[in-house]
């Protein structure tokens, strides 16, 4: 299956990854950035977001002023890590949790309310597993966004 | 252990905490998306705007936008670029891998040696495999003279090396940021 996005579609995908009017109003400012009209731009957004194509409109929070976060990673044995990633996964406080081909195979982060509660968590996670946790907390950041210009010529966008 | 923050980390008050703990999975789609966010609050309109304001200059919103799923929009690829970059140069440095249009994070994280050298952290997104391993050889060619070299000792096998690539084989778990209410 391909989805094909009309112009409209696009530049809503690109302008706004950030810089999201903030007002009572938004769409109708999109609008008129985009030379279009406040019903049209609802509808491209609920395609977009029925689509999945858009996971969401809103804030964007700084994990680490919200709360204590880290980056961790577990190296086990490839034998046991769909079992090991159920223990991480089971923990709330896990908000992302990836596979990695690396002999640290078990990349996620965790987000507490405080430093003492992340420590915790990570203490917890290190005895039902029976591994030790990698702490890599975010010391600097040189790029804050996630936001990068998609480009939508090269290839043609698929949904399979 | 260690401090994880730069910052006290009690800076939300109870109301704030209530408006992410509304907005982190999105706002709804309609014409007035902070409406539903005031009634929830108890507040009016122009006080979630202006929060949502303050919330932004204190640095604890990082920005409001439609978040597109990369994935989605076939960027099925990503990898992360792991460097062992000499102290004094990775501010600097660091900076510069940021700014490429296809690096969406770039982070200094402290080594854990012996078991882990890496300090600077740069994702990468691509379309293919091979546009993954064409950005890795861009930014490995921008920090090829800054990186350390552990091995200098050529009678033991190499045990650092001074680069890595972890690409994900699969997301076992993916949700926004989740406050504990």
């Amino acid at each position: 299956m391909t989805i094909s996005l009309s112009t409209l579609e696009q530049n809503i995908i690109n302008q706004y990854q950030k810089g999201f009017p903030l007002c009572s109003q938004p769409y109708k400012v999109i609008a008129e950035e985009l030379n279009s009209s406040e019903s049209e731009v609802l509808s491209a957004i609920f395609k977009l977001d029925e689509a999945g194509i858009l996971s969401r409109i809103g804030p964007v929070f700084n994990h680490k002023k919200a709360g204590s976060s880290t980056l961790a990673a577990l190296a086990v044995p490839a034998e046991l890590l769909d079992e090991i990633a159920e223990i991480v996964n089971q923990f709330e406080q896990v908000n992302h949790n990836y596979a990695r081909e690396h002999s640290y195979n078990l990349w996620f982060v965790v987000t507490a309310s405080d430093d003492d509660a992340l420590a915790q968590v990570i203490t917890k996670i290190e005895q039902l597993t029976g591994y030790q946790v990698l702490v890599l907390p975010m010391e600097a950041s040189y790029h804050i966004d996630l936001a990068f210009n998609i480009n939508f010529s090269q290839h043609q966008l698929g949904s399979h | 252990m260690s401090n994880y923050t730069s910052q006290p980390s009690a800076q939300l008050s109870p109301l704030e905490r209530q408006y992410v703990l509304l907005t982190q999975s999105g706002l709804p789609i309609v014409s007035r998306p902070y409406q539903h966010v005031a009634e929830q609050l108890k507040i009016s309109v122009a006080e979630v705007l202006a929060m949502t304001t303050d919330l932004k200059e204190r640095g604890i919103i990082r920005r409001i936008a439609a978040v597109p799923n990369h994935y989605k929009l076939g960027y099925r690829f990503n990898g992360m670029t792991v460097w062992d970059v000499k102290d004094e140069h990775v501010s600097e440095f660091g900076k510069v891998v940021g700014q490429l249009p296809f690096v969406s994070h770039c982070y200094l994280r402290p080594r854990h040696l012996p078991q882990w050298n890496y300090n600077l952290f740069a994702m990468v997104h691509g379309k293919t495999e091979l546009e993954v391993q064409q950005y890795r050889t861009q930014i490995k060619d921008l920090l090829e003279n800054i990186l350390e070299v552990r091995n200098d000792d050529t009678d033991q096998a190499c045990q650092f090396q001074s680069s890595d690539m972890l690409t994900s084989t699969e997301i076992l778990k993916k949700t926004g940021l989740r406050l504990k209410r």
